[in-house]
């Protein structure tokens, strides 16, 4: 699934720049862009916006098994992310001290290889987040 | 007002079975079911069949179909129902409705997963489907991940410790030594799971369930005509649904299911009881902390206390709540598409006084809850039994 080429050219923008989006009439980020707003549905005012790059890690866990892809990067971490503007996202967390990955540790995006499951096919990048030194 | 009630269940051991396959597992459980309901397949007029990701674990999709033809119930219409995990709750919640809309009068809810025909790591990416593909799984983010989580969040919160999680394991192991369709016949203590190495931190390998093979049937039928055919029907009083984000990123709390909270409150708001009326649930245990969460936003206990609950025995099979005598999807295994109908089938041997050596004391009304992936999806229903005249 990771490897296909389309999926992977149209992530572009939400991989490797973090584009989600806006309502303007409750003021709510969306990562990944929806195109709805939840909250106020069709009265919503939905814009195209960047996330921020930083933010802080409301849990987070340490994968000793993999699914198919990752068997050979364990271990590493998994965290839920509140970015700057409130908006959350999963990603892995490395290049960080294990010690100071916990919940309210400041982290910053950082760009990576995700998986590249198939032999022959594409290579999938992304975004990572390691801890702020 | 129409009623709904099961008049018959069938269910296969579960575990590993090299020697079945799907369609000879589903075969079994479904006409178990039917000889056990004491009527003919001529009887059934449409079919509901469960299942998560056939098509991932053995190549097959169109299981509908295949399960009519397998019990020979051809032409009678028969559509697949997936809803990741929850599969078989949503399932039989179709025939439910189906036979309350006045369709029809009696139909056949089957549920079926066959899981150890791949390795490991191809059924991880199959249960990852549940999750949101594009912003969990492709990140790496495997299901049990997803559950560690939650388990972090609510320790963070609640103080809940992992001795405690634990203690949902060490329960469902003792009861499925009660079950003989169970896959474990094992007792474990807190220390072995303790002991039994993490697979995403603070989630160990005893805290989730198994990969299992098996299928569970029942047939449903309109609760008057129940009450002339059946001695003792067991009537769905009733079935909820809800919804939230595929993705953990999107919800309010990690620390609770918002849409188990609000499955429990509809049906018990349409059943007009409340938890505490509840003699015993089948809970969806898929991991430790599933189960800490379902007991949470069912009502069984105060938000937050459920590690504490469960550790004080109030949900051991002689404690103030019984939950998952059948030992739960831990200890009883999770056929992933059969788990929901496989709930409701211990339901219905509770309340009829069946369940033997689990018999819960004086069980009238029994809960039955089955989640899909991480909380995306809930089904929960309310069973008690019916005075049959036959
Ligand atoms: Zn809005």
């Amino acid at each position: 699934m990771n490897g296909s080429l389309p999926l992977i050219w149209r992530k572009f923008g939400e991989r490797y720049d973090l584009d989600g989006n806006f309502c303007e009439t409750c003021k709510t980020a969306y990562f990944p862009a929806r195109a709805v707003c939840q909250k106020c549905r069709r009265k919503g005012k939905l814009v195209a916006q960047k996330m921020p790059k930083t933010g802080t890690i409301i849990s987070f866990t340490e994968l000793s098994a993999g699914p198919a892809g990752f068997e050979h990067e364990v271990p590493y971490f998994i965290a839920i992310i509140e970015l700057e503007n409130k908006a959350r996202l999963l990603s892995q967390i490395v290049d960080s001290e294990k010690e100071k990955i916990k919940i309210g540790t400041k982290v910053e995006k950082v760009f990576r290889k995700i998986s590249d499951i198939d032999p022959e096919g594409p290579i999938a990048y992304g975004y990572k987040f390691k801890v702020v030194d | 007002m129409r009623n709904v009630s099961i008049i018959g269940v069938g269910c296969t051991k579960f575990g590993e079975h090299w020697e079945k396959s799907f369609r000879q597992l589903i075969a079994e459980a479904g006409i178990e079911a039917i000889l056990s309901a004491g009527i003919e397949g001529k009887d059934i007029e449409a079919l509901y069949g469960g299942s998560m990701a056939s098509g991932r674990f053995i190549g097959q999709e169109h299981i509908g179909a295949l399960i009519a033809d397998q019990l020979g119930l051809n032409p009678i219409p028969a559509t697949r129902v997936e809803n990741a995990c929850a599969s078989g709750g949503t399932a039989l919640r179709s025939g439910y409705m189906a036979i309350k809309s006045g369709e029809y009068d009696m139909v056949a809810i089957g549920g079926v997963e066959k899981m150890t025909d791949v390795g490991v790591e191809d059924a991880a990416i199959a249960l990852g489907g549940a999750g949101d593909q594009e912003t969990e799984l492709f990140h790496g983010a495997s299901f049990p991940a997803l559950y560690a989580l939650m388990a972090r969040a609510h320790m963070n919160e609640f103080g809940t410790t992992e001795e405690q999680l634990a203690t949902v394991s060490v329960k469902n192991h003792h009861n499925a030594m009660l079950n003989p369709k169970a896959q474990f016949h094992r007792e474990i203590t807190i220390e072995n799971v303790m002991n039994s190495g993490y697979i995403a931190t603070p989630l160990k390998l005893l805290d989730c369930s198994p990969i299992t093979d098996g299928a569970a049937a029942v047939i449903l039928c309109e609760s008057e005509k129940a009450r002339e055919i059946c001695e003792n029907p067991v009537e769905i009083i009733a079935s909820a649904q809800a919804s939230d984000t595929l993705a953990l990123a999107g919800r309010k709390s990690l620390s609770e299911i918002m849409a188990t909270k609000v499955a429990a409150k509809n049906a018990f708001e349409k059943a007009k009881i409340t938890a505490k009326d509840v003699d015993f649930a089948e809970v969806h245990d898929c991991f430790t902390i599933a189960e800490i969460l379902a007991i949470e936003a069912i009502g069984f206990c105060e938000k937050g206390k459920g590690g504490k609950f469960t550790a004080d025995g109030n949900t051991a099979l002689n404690g103030e709540i019984p939950v998952n005598v059948s030992g739960g999807l831990k200890g009883k295994g999770h056929p992933v598409g059969a788990t929901g109908i496989a709930q409701a089938v211990e339901a219905v041997l509770q309340l009829r006084g069946q369940a033997e050596k689990r018999q819960v004391k004086d069980a009238k009304i029994g809960l039955t809850h089955n989640v899909g992936g991480s909380g995306a999806t809930c089904v929960l229903h309310l069973l008690k039994a019916l005075e049959g005249k036959k």
